[in-house]
């Protein structure tokens, strides 16, 4: 099975089927079990941020790292000839020459696409700017699976901006390959996109739109929250009146599961209180952590090194 | 239904030779004409919107004297209007009766309408694939942009 995967790029979760997931977390799972520092010796990887995201590029490293390979790139384009005008495609078919896989990320859409159709070499999208980041979504499923032992038979609570929010968008698309149900929680103004609604329905994924997440707490076995930017609102006062709605502290243990788990892609505002980060039910940290074996085992795997 | 073919063949008069597209929903058929270009184009070309259809409502006849579609034209008329027929005309006679469709992946002709996408950024051929035909939806290949008939944009 993992040979499937030898020369590919991972762009969307679209191009995922069920199979490629699952292989990608076993894969990170037997990873994380028994780390193979030596498994990307004399491998390079190029890290190309055409925009910065520390954490991202961080775990990239990391991950590579921990693998016995190296890693070259940039994190700012002033310094590059892409400040000269140099095409994405001509940046590419330079740095396929130097590395033997790619890291992007980029602030265009559909950039990573492109990327992957200039290089020779496997291309990880890191994120192109509003569209795709499938390690992020990789990450976010092996998480889930993780710490509720399943993917299958879970109620899923998205919270917060999923209009504009694309961990949200991408994670709707990979759990629907689940038998799962999906709770949407926002207001009107940031509710999940129609699309992604009418994509549901076609593959008879149930879900419910809500906006009170106390109402819809108590179904859930996983709430994903997402930070909601004060900007997306047409209406100040709006804001003001539904931001507390949607931030969460220890009281709403008492309206959940007890073993309902709290994912968040971070970074946080002020969405999810400090106080929750002591209990079992935050899982937010351990989620950034299992970004490493995720990685991991996406590089190995596209690198056919394992 | 003789009243109203007579009515229909008194608006838009039949053509010697050249290219009728027909059963265009009314308001897609403007777009469609713009496809050839009307004002450098130096032969008769005959307009109807809003005549009764049963199929589609409301539908708009366009017909191009000595005029004939490239693959390519046709191929946007299959995104604007895949209900569309396009008819060859010679010496007054059908001699080709084409029922356009649209095909599975969508190349160049199209515009993507996010504009922070890379085809609007970067010298890119755009390409499009079909979500759903009917309505038709189509997502970007590179920004996965959904886009319904309504937003679709030519090249």
């Amino acid at each position: 099975m993992t040979q499937n995967f030898k020369g590919r790029d991972i762009i969307s979760i679209r191009d995922l089927s069920k199979q490629d997931i699952l292989t990608i977390l076993d894969v990170a799972k037997k990873l994380e079990d028994k780390p193979m520092p030596n498994l990307m010796k004399e491998k390079i990887m190029a890290t190309l941020f055409f925009e910065p995201s520390t954490r991202t590029r961080l775990s990239f490293v990391s991950a590579m790292e921990r693998l016995g390979g190296k890693v070259l790139g940039f994190e700012n384009t002033e310094v590059t000839s892409v400040k000269k005008g140099e095409t994405t495609w001509d940046t590419i078919k330079m740095i396929e020459q130097y590395a033997d896989i790619i890291v992007q990320r980029h602030p265009i859409e559909g950039a990573a696409r492109l990327a992957a159709e200039a290089s020779s070499i496997p291309v990880i999208n890191g994120g192109d700017g509003a569209n795709q980041h499938p390690t992020q979504t990789l990450l976010d499923l092996y998480t889930i699976k993780k710490e509720k032992g399943k993917l299958d038979n879970l109620n899923i609570g998205f919270v917060g901006d999923l209009k504009y929010g694309r961990t949200v968008h991408s994670l709707c698309i990979a759990m629907s390959h689940f038998r799962t149900k999906l709770y949407f929680i926002a207001p009107d103004a940031l509710q999940m996109p129609k699309s992604y609604l009418e994509d549901l329905d076609k593959k008879g994924i149930p879900y419910v739109i809500e906006k009170d997440l106390l109402k819809a707490a108590k179904d859930l076995d996983v709430i994903y929250m997402t930070r909601i930017q004060k900007e997306r609102f047409p209406d100040p006062v709006e804001y003001n009146k539904l931001k507390g709605v949607y931030q969460i502290d220890k009281s709403l243990l008492n309206h959940t599961k007890k073993d309902v788990k709290i994912l968040h892609p971070l970074p946080r505002v002020d969405e999810i209180k400090k106080e929750l980060d002591d209990t079992e039910n935050a899982a937010y940290f351990r989620q950034a952590g299992n970004g490493i074996p995720v990685r991991q085992a996406i590089i190995a795997l596209v690198t056919g090194m394992i | 239904m003789a009243k109203e073919k007579l009515t229909k063949e008194i608006k838009i008069p039949a053509i010697k030779n050249g290219t009728v597209i027909d059963h265009i929903p009314s308001r897609v058929t403007l777009k469609i004409i713009r496809l050839v270009d009307p004002q450098e184009f130096e032969h008769t070309i005959s307009l109807a919107l809003n005549l009764k259809s049963k199929k589609i409502g409301k539908k708009g006849v366009i017909k191009l004297s000595n005029r004939f579609l490239t693959k390519e034209e046709v191929s946007k008329v299959g995104i604007l209007a895949p209900e569309a027929t396009v008819s060859i005309i010679k010496d007054y006679k059908i001699k080709e009766k084409i029922h356009v469709k649209v095909s599975d992946m969508i190349e160049k002709i199209v515009k993507c309408s996010n504009p922070n996408c890379i085809t609007n950024i970067e010298k890119v051929k755009t390409r499009f694939n079909i979500v759903t035909e009917h309505p038709l939806k189509i997502r970007c290949a590179y920004c996965e942009r959904t886009m319904s008939r309504d937003d679709i944009k030519l090249n």
